[in-house]
C-alpha cells in the first residue's frame, strides 16, 4: 500500500477519525458489538427483537428518570406533593412521569418476552448458560428498582407494599428482623426508607446498565442462539448492521405504538388508583396488590401456609432459572423441535399468567386452591418435567443447516 | 410477517392481561359518557364552569381542593380579571408590617383553602369521618369519574333488614365502607342555580361536579390527547418507513 498516496486523498476528516480510533478504538468497538463485525444467524425471527429493545427501554427509563429526580423530592411530607407538582407544574412533566411509570410495566413485558424466547429456543444452553445467568442478575436487579421506585410517589400503595415486602425478610430466623429495621433504617416504613430507596433506585439502573454490557459481552463470545437452535457456520450469518439494526429499529417503531397508545390514552391503567392517596401509616388498604408484575411470585408466596417457606418459595421460583441449564436435559435447544416439551411450555406460559390472577386476588377460595396448583405446576415444570422429558422425548430431526429453511420463509 | 404478527399479539395479550387484573370489581360501576373520554375527547368548558359552581356551593364546605390554585381556572375558560375577582372572595393568614397576624385577600397564585384548619376539627365535624381531599379523587378510586357520578347519585333506602348506624346513610355504590358512608345526601334537583341558566337537574348537578373534579384530577388530559394525536402520526410514519426500508434491505440477501 503506497501509503503517501492514499493519505492525500483521505480527507482531513478522515484522517482525524482514524488518529482517534488507532487511539481509542470507540467506533470500532460499537461496530464490533452491533455493527458489520458482528455476524448473526441469518434466520432471527421477531422475538430476538426483544433483547434490543429492552436495552432502549432501560435508556428511556434512566433518561426520564433522570429529569423526574430534578423535581423530586424524596420526604415524606413532600414526595406525594412534589409528584403532583411534576404532575401538574413542571412543563411536560405529566408526560415525562407517565413515560416513566408505564415504562416501568412495559419494561417488564419486553424484559418477560426476552426470557421466555430464551426458555423456548434453549438460549440458556450450552455455551450460554454465564449469558443466561447475567440476564437473571439483571432481571433482579430490575425486579428490586422497579420495587423502589414505586414506593416513591408515597402513595397508599407506595408505603403498603413496601411495608409488607420489607416484612418478608423478616421470615428469616433470627436475624429476620434486624434485617428489616437495617433496610428500614428504622423501625417501620419512613423517612430513612424513602430516602435510601430514592438513592438506590437511581443507583441501580447503572449497575443494570453495565450488566447489560456483560450480557452483551457474553453474547459475543459463542453468538447469537437462533430459533432453529443449531450451530450456525459463516456461511448461514449476516452482518447484524445493517440487518439487524434496521429490524431492531422496525421493532422499536411498532413497540413505541403500543406504548404510546397506553402513555396518552390510558396512563393510568396499569397501576393502581390508591396510589393516588397519599400513604398514611394508620390506614391499611383493605387489599394490597404489588404492580403486576410481580402478581404471578406474590400468588407463590401466598399459595403456601408457611411464611417462611412461602419466602423461599417466591425467591426459589427466580433462583430455579439459574439452574435451568442442567434442569434440562435435552440435547436439542430449539422447542421447535420438541413435540412433548413444546406443549408443556405453553402450558407454563398459561400457567404463569393464571398465577398472575390468583395474585391479584384475595387470597382465600378459589383463587387460592388455583394458585396453590399452579404454584406446584411451576415447580413441577424446572424440576420434573425438564428433566424426565429431557430424558424421553424423541425430538423431530434437526436440520444440517439453517440455509434452506432460511431460504423458504424468505420466499 | 407471521412472527411480526405473533410478537406484536404477544406484546398485546400480555399488555391486556395486565390491565384486565386489575379490572375485577365488587359493585358494578355502569359506564357514562364523558366528553373527555376517547382518542379526541376534550373537556366542555361550560360544563366545567358549572361543575366549579357546585364544587363552590355544596362541596367546598367540607371538601378540600389542595392542588388546585386559581390560576389554574383559565383552563375553564375564565379571563384573568375572572380569576383575580373569584380569588379575592377568600381570604387567606397572612402577617402585616408590625408582625401582627392579619388576613389578606386570596391572589391567582393562591390554592383553593381547606375548609377546616386541622384533621381533628374536620372529624369533630363531621360525625367522626374526615371529607378527602378532592383534587385526585377522580383517579383514587376504582372506576373513576363513573363510580364518582354514581356514589354521588346512589343514595337510597337501605334493603329490608339492614341497619345503618347512626350519623351514616346507604349507598349501594360505597362498597369500600359496606354501602354505608359519613357524606349525607349532598344533590338534588335545583340545588344551585346555574348562571347559564342550563336546568339543575340531580343528573346535571352530578355530573357537572363530576367532571370538573376529572378536571382537577388531570388537568393536562387535554393536552394529553393532543400531544398524543401527533406522536402516534409521528410514529405510524416512522414505523412505516423503518418497515419499507427494512424490506428493501433484506432484499439484498436474495440475490
Amino acid at each position: 500500500m503506497s501509503t503517501d498516496n492514499s493519505s492525500t486523498e483521505k480527507s482531513v476528516w478522515r484522517r482525524a477519525f482514524e488518529w482517534h480510533e488507532a487511539r481509542l478504538p470507540l467506533v470500532s468497538f460499537i461496530d464490533n458489538a452491533v455493527g458489520t463485525k458482528y455476524p448473526a444467524p441469518r434466520n432471527l425471527n421477531y422475538f430476538w427483537n426483544f433483547g434490543f429493545l429492552a436495552g432502549f427501554v432501560l435508556v428511556l427509563m434512566i433518561m426520564t428518570g433522570v429529569v423526574l429526580a430534578m423535581n423530586y423530592i424524596p420526604h415524606k411530607d413532600m414526595a406525594f406533593d412534589s409528584v403532583e407538582r411534576i404532575m401538574r407544574d413542571v412543563n411536560y412533566g405529566w408526560l415525562i412521569r407517565y413515560m416513566h411509570a408505564n415504562g416501568a410495566s412495559f419494561f417488564f413485558i419486553v424484559v418477560y418476552i426476552h426470557i421466555f424466547r430464551g426458555l423456548y429456543y434453549g438460549s440458556y444452553k450450552a455455551p450460554r448458560e454465564v449469558l443466561w445467568w447475567i440476564g437473571i442478575i439483571i432481571y433482579l436487579v430490575m425486579m428490586a428498582t422497579a420495587f423502589m421506585g414505586y414506593v416513591l410517589p408515597w402513595g397508599q400503595m407506595s408505603f403498603w407494599g413496601a411495608t409488607v415486602i420489607t416484612n418478608l425478610f423478616s421470615a428469616i430466623p433470627l436475624i429476620g428482623e434486624p434485617i428489616v429495621t437495617f433496610l428500614w433504617g428504622g423501625f417501620s416504613v419512613d423517612n430513612p426508607t424513602l430516602n435510601r430507596f430514592f438513592a438506590l433506585h437511581y443507583l441501580l439502573p447503572f449497575v443494570i446498565f453495565a450488566l447489560v454490557f456483560l450480557h452483551v459481552w457474553a453474547l459475543h463470545i459463542p453468538g447469537s442462539n437462533n430459533p432453529l437452535g443449531i450451530e450456525v457456520g459463516p456461511a448461514d450469518k449476516i452482518p447484524f448492521h445493517p440487518y439487524y439494526t434496521i429490524k431492531d429499529v422496525f421493532g422499536i417503531g411498532v413497540f413505541l405504538l403500543v406504548y404510546f397508545a397506553v402513555v396518552f390514552w390510558g396512563p393510568n391503567m396499569l397501576g393502581d388508583p390508591l396510589n393516588y392517596v397519599v400513604a398514611n401509616p394508620l390506614v391499611t388498604p383493605p387489599h394490597i396488590v404489588p404492580e403486576w408484575y410481580y402478581l404471578p411470585f406474590y400468588a407463590i408466596l401466598r399459595a403456601i401456609p408457611d411464611k417462611l417457606l412461602g419466602v423461599i418459595a417466591m425467591f426459589g421460583s427466580i433462583l430455579v432459572l439459574f439452574v435451568v441449564p442442567w434442569l434440562d436435559t435435552s440435547r436439542v435447544r430449539s422447542a421447535n423441535f420438541r413435540p412433548v416439551y413444546r406443549v408443556f411450555f405453553w402450558l407454563f406460559i398459561i400457567n404463569g399468567m393464571v398465577l398472575g390472577w390468583c395474585g391479584s386476588q384475595l387470597p382465600e377460595g378459589l383463587p387460592l386452591i388455583v394458585g396453590r396448583i399452579c404454584t406446584l405446576y411451576y415447580f413441577l415444570f424446572f424440576f420434573v418435567l425438564m428433566p424426565v422429558i429431557g430424558w424421553m422425548e424423541t425430538p423431530k430431526p434437526l436440520p444440517a443447516s439453517i440455509g434452506s429453511p432460511a431460504l423458504k420463509a424468505a420466499e | 410477517m407471521k412472527k411480526i404478527i405473533l410478537a406484536a399479539a404477544a406484546t398485546l395479550a400480555l399488555a391486556s392481561f395486565t390491565a384486565s387484573v386489575f379490572a375485577a370489581e365488587e359493585v358494578h360501576i355502569p359506564k357514562e359518557q364523558w366528553s373527555f373520554n376517547g382518542t379526541f375527547g376534550k373537556f366542555d368548558r361550560l360544563q366545567l364552569q358549572r361543575g366549579l359552581q357546585v364544587y363552590k356551593e355544596i362541596c367546598a364546605s367540607c371538601h378540600s381542593l389542595k392542588y388546585v390554585a386559581f390560576r389554574n381556572l383559565a383552563a375553564l375558560g375564565y379571563n384573568e380579571a375572572q380569576i383575580k375577582a373569584f380569588a379575592a372572595e377568600y381570604e387567606y393568614p397572612d402577617i402585616d408590617d408590625e408582625g401582627s397576624d392579619t388576613k389578606r385577600k386570596g391572589l391567582p397564585s393562591d390554592y383553593f383553602p381547606n375548609p377546616y384548619p386541622n384533621e381533628k376539627f374536620a372529624r369533630a365535624s363531621s360525625n367522626g369521618a374526615l371529607p378527602p381531599d378532592l383534587s385526585l379523587i377522580s383517579k383514587a378510586r376504582e372506576g373513576g369519574p363513573d363510580y364518582l357520578f354514581h356514589l354521588i347519585t346512589g343514595y337510597e333506602d337501605p334493603p329490608a333488614g339492614m341497619t345503618v348506624m347512626d350519623g351514616m346513610s346507604y349507598n349501594k355504590y360505597f362498597s369500600s365502607g359496606n354501602f354505608q358512608i359519613a357524606m349525607v345526601k349532598q344533590i338534588e334537583d335545583d340545588k344551585v342555580t346555574y348562571a347559564d341558566g342550563t336546568k339543575a337537574t340531580t343528573d346535571q348537578i352530578a355530573r357537572d361536579v363530576t367532571a370538573f373534579l376529572h378536571w382537577a384530577a388531570e388537568p393536562m388530559l387535554e393536552a394529553r390527547h393532543s400531544t398524543g394525536l401527533r406522536v402516534m402520526l409521528y410514529m405510524i410514519v416512522f414505523t412505516l418507513l423503518a418497515y419499507f426500508l427494512k424490506r428493501r434491505i433484506w432484499a439484498r440477501l436474495d440475490k
